[in-house]
């Protein structure tokens, strides 16, 4: 437990709304957090020049605060503090005396990027480098003032001590001469920290973020305002692309106190055609002069898409030899298919998922001084930028993104689409400040899901009942080609792949000669924006591959955890590399056999009960987090009803800067991961995903919530990802363990009661 | 004119009368602590007390609570440590944290009605309440944390 006093919780006073709109009017002003909570405050990055900054990442003033500049968006990770720590650490920084600011987009920090779970993974290296260089600094400074060597200094608790004498960071950067400058090379070369001598790294603290999120304070883009702000409720067109506005109707709207106008957005960035805002004094009278337009759209070609359509596109891709690109390309799959002594074919189908995080997407948009500001909570501000400035006819420089909190992401806050209708709707009004807000169902249906996917596996067997083959096609929508095309990867042929709608079929098993084929379902792409969602495509790719492996076990007489543990050799390619991949393949098995040793693994179940595992590398191999979990279910043969009472997970993270937010972070995707294998996923019907709320939409609540163990191994290698690599493995698990306690093998997600007593009643 | 107790304050507002509560707490009254979800009363963002019962707000017409006292997680303890939400800090319940103030408000009724509560009533009265980084495990934690402290010290 986290102690109260030492977090310095207290009341402060209230934040009237008044002060609050003066605060955000004025200038530098940001999103941040000291020791005592939220708090609205100065950047560090102004020009100060009693400021001593040496890097673009933190900065200290002469009062001895730390302000560390956080360019990832907090949703729920802790990243600030995170982010914060590895600083402070490197710096021998007090931790009291460090602080926050999430910061606006500025092309100075680079790719502007929270996803892939990348955030630690990515910074790790930059800001311990970033910490060490500010702690020489400030050493050598130091012992001048104090009058020694700085081979006599020690640094520690934000002060320089030598034969007795010390003197805080405040006084040197005040009284010194803090000039010195490091090169990117001399901070690429920059020693750290040994693990042992770590002072904050993997220990535990109350997360910055956290007090502000238990009181009503905290702050997202629905609680961004501005003096003289309205309202927009968009009314979204049937299709997503190629609707036209035919005619508007707000005859009746008029009628609603509080209505202004509704118009057709004009969008050269294509990003929302067809679009109409309706523009009132507040949501509410918004909200329902919305209901009360009549748009009449001439709709796109996709108006009559079905999810079944999604599905058979893939399968035809799938069938047809040609086309995709070849994600691995091992040679000789074919004759080792073909002459194979024994082998399977499989075909695994994911339907949509729906993102649902909490928080309907929204933004608040107004001209000032000719530069465009956009106040929300967004995960990718470089993605979105370029298609702003297309949009609203101006160069980037004349756009920024502020930022607030995210009140969930899972991935939907990657594409920022939804920056471009509300900076449209205030432009439109001559850039007055207008808040877009859209309901729940306007949110689901201008989501970019994750979408529909099949894939068909096969596996070959050769001489000695050597696994001698394997064989992967998989088909589904590629987000990044439409957010992001310069993301996209090449095969050896040249042809483009999605590497976030394939990742995760390129396992570490040892599989002999491994083929792995990426498909674009060009039918998902014309019928909607397919999104990135919480462990994208390894949500399913994993699903099939570690359900197959499973398959593969049972056709081969083996039990499942031997199976792969036997093909978990680490060798040729999956023998791992510095820094990310360190030992490969043997830390999967690491986490596969203690995950099966802690769950009790062959045991004996009561009838109906079964255990099944599955083990991943979390999301792609460059950073790979080893992550196995077994599931115990309970299926009940008369209704169907598939009942998880456990979920035990092993996870091998590397280091992990602060644990309990590590844990948090495993709870969380593991349940997510239990959400989309038994409850969440819609189905598009005329062009359109078929649920837009919770009257219809399934999600996980607390009386489904099963018992949890969680063990990471400890290890002191790079620090990888967290976010997202739990929900990978319990999908399978989850299938497994079906197919344990009832002998039926279902294959599509999510899984649910009816599909489940079907496959019982036919044995399948 | 809609006239109710807002945190123990009088409050006059000119929303109409089928105004959702939710709005008119956040745009008139500048509250934002309670959050837009589901707009539905499905998921329990926006859940506010009224006359010391959990209520969806974003289903309620302002009209209804005329004459009523409404609190809102800003108004839940004056110095916001009832014994949830120090729970709430002390196991680090929140993620993203949208969903906490509807989650905290919920189970501030349910700790009325049941002091000692099981996990089926944790299951039964927080059904309503989605959290969509699955913070759920230490949400019950949190409940139970409190529901201790509350029955050893009294808290007004």
């Amino acid at each position: 437990m986290i102690s109260l006093s030492a977090h310095g919780l207290r009341g402060s006073p209230e934040l009237s709304r008044r002060g609050f709109l003066i605060a955000m009017a004025g200038a530098g002003v940001m999103l941040g957090y000291t020791r005592s909570g939220l708090a609205l405050v100065s950047g560090a990055t102004g020009s100060a020049s009693d400021l001593f900054e040496p890097t673009i990442w933190y900065g200290i003033d002469p009062s001895g605060t730390v302000t560390v500049n956080i360019i990832r968006a907090e949703m729920g990770q802790h990243v600030g503090t995170a982010l914060a720590r590895i600083v402070a650490d490197e710096l021998e920084a007090d931790w009291n005396k460090v602080k926050t600011v999430t910061v606006d987009s500025d092309p100075k920090w680079g790719l502007m990027i929270t996803g892939a779970s990348w955030s630690v993974w990515q910074s790790f290296p930059l800001l311990s480098r970033a910490g060490a260089a500010g702690r020489i600094a400030l050493v050598e400074e130091g012992a001048k003032l104090l009058g020694v060597t700085p081979h006599a200094c020690t640094a520690r608790n934000s002060s320089v001590h030598a034969n007795g004498k010390s003197i805080s960071y405040g006084d040197i950067v005040a009284r010194g001469d803090l000039r010195r400058t490091f090169t990117p090379e001399q901070l690429q070369t920059m020693p750290v920290k040994s693990p042992a001598q770590r002072r904050l790294i993997g220990k535990e603290v109350m997360a910055l973020d956290v007090p502000s999120k238990v009181n009503g304070k905290a702050r997202y883009g629905l609680d961004a305002m501005v003096e003289g702000m309205i309202y927009a409720r968009p009314l979204i067109p049937p299709t997503r692309y190629g609707s036209k506005v035919m005619s508007i109707d707000d005859s009746a709207a008029r009628h609603v106190d509080g209505y202004i106008q509704s118009i057709a957005l004009d969008d050269p960035s294509n990003t929302t055609p067809g679009w109409v805002m309706v523009y009132a004094t507040g949501f509410s009278a918004a909200n329902r002069a919305a209901d009360l337009v009549k748009v009449k759209w001439l709709p796109g070609e996709t108006a009559s898409v079905s999810e079944q359509d999604l599905q058979q596109r893939a399968a035809e891709q799938i069938a047809d030899p040609n086309g995709g690109s070849l994600f691995v390309d091992d040679p000789g799959v074919d004759a080792l298919l073909a002459s194979a002594k024994r082998k399977i074919e499989r075909t695994y189908t994911t339907s949509t998922v729906m993102h649902f995080a909490l928080e309907p997407v929204n933004a608040l948009a107004f001209e000032k001084d000719g530069v465009v500001e956009i106040h929300t909570g967004n995960q990718w501000q470089s993605s979105i930028l370029p298609v702003l400035a297309i949009a609203l006819r101006r160069g980037q420089e004349k756009i920024v993104m502020r930022s607030y909190l995210l009140g969930g992401a899972f991935g939907r806050r990657l594409d920022g689409d939804y920056a471009v209708p509300a900076a449209l709707a205030s432009l439109a009004i001559g850039g007055k400040p207008v808040k877009m807000v859209c309901t729940r169902a306007d949110d689901m249906r201008f989501d970019c899901p994750r979408s529909a996917s099949r894939q068909v596996l096969r596996l070959a067997w050769g001489e000695g009942n050597k696994v001698a083959a394997m064989d992967h096609h998989a088909a589904a929508g590629w987000p990044t080609a439409t957010i992001a095309p310069y993301f996209l990867g090449k095969d050896a042929k040249g042809a483009p792949y999605d590497p976030f709608a394939i990742s995760g079929a390129d396992h570490w098993y040892n599989v002999g000669a491994h083929r792995v084929r990426a498909l674009r379902n060009d039918l998902v792409e014309r019928t909607f924006r397919s999104g990135y969602l919480r462990s994208v495509s390894a949500g399913w790719t994993s699903w099939a591959v570690e359900s197959f492996m499973d398959e593969a076990a049972q056709a081969a007489g083996v039990d499942s955890v031997a199976f792969r543990l036997s093909l978990l050799d680490a060798a040729g390619r999956n023998a791992g590399s510095a820094p990310n991949s360190v030992g490969g393949a043997r830390r999967q098995a690491a986490v596969l056999a203690r995950c099966a040793q802690i769950a009790g693994w062959g045991s004996a179940m009561p009838k109906d009960v079964g255990l099944g595992i599955a083990s991943t590398f979390g999301q792609e191999r460059t950073m790979p987090t080893w992550v196995a979990c077994a599931a115990r279910v309970h299926v009940n043969r008369s209704n169907g009803h598939v009942a998880v009472e456990k979920l035990t997970l092993v996870v091998d993270a590397g280091t992990l800067i602060h644990p309990d937010s590590a844990a948090a972070q495993v709870e969380g995707a593991a349940l997510w991961g239990l959400s989309t294998a038994l409850y969440e996923g819609t189905e598009f019907v005329k062009g359109q995903p078929k649920d837009t709320n919770l009257d219809s939409y399934r999600v996980l609540r607390m009386g489904q919530i099963p018992e949890l163990e969680i063990e990471f191994i400890p290890s002191a290698e790079m620090p990888v990802g967290l976010g997202e690599p739990a929900t990978t493995a319990v999908a399978p698990a989850i299938g497994n363990a079906i197919f344990a306690a009832s002998g039926v093998r279902l294959r599509d997600l999510p899984i649910r009661p009816g599909a489940v007593r079907q496959a019982l009643a036919h044995g399948a | 004119m809609t006239t109710f107790s807002l945190n123990g304050r009088t409050v006059s507002v000119d929303s109409p009368s089928d105004a959702p509560l939710l709005w008119v707490i956040r745009d008139e009254l500048g509250f934002t602590g309670t959050k837009f979800g589901c707009g539905i009363g499905m998921c329990g963002a926006c859940t506010v007390h009224v006359e010391g019962r959990a209520t969806r707000s974003c289903i309620t017409e302002v009209g209804e609570i005329a004459g009523a006292k409404v609190t809102t997680i800003e108004g839940l303890d004056p110095e916001g440590r009832h014994p949830l939400q120090t729970a709430w800090l002390e196991l680090q319940v929140p993620q993203c944290g949208y969903c906490q103030s509807g989650q905290i408000m919920q189970a501030a009724t349910l700790l009325k009605d049941y002091p000692d509560p099981s996990d089926q009533d944790i299951n039964a009265v927080m059904a309503g309440n989605v959290c969509r980084c699955m913070t759920y495990i230490r949400i019950r934690k949190a409940i139970k944390l409190a529901a201790s402290r509350m029955r050893g010290v009294t808290h007004d």
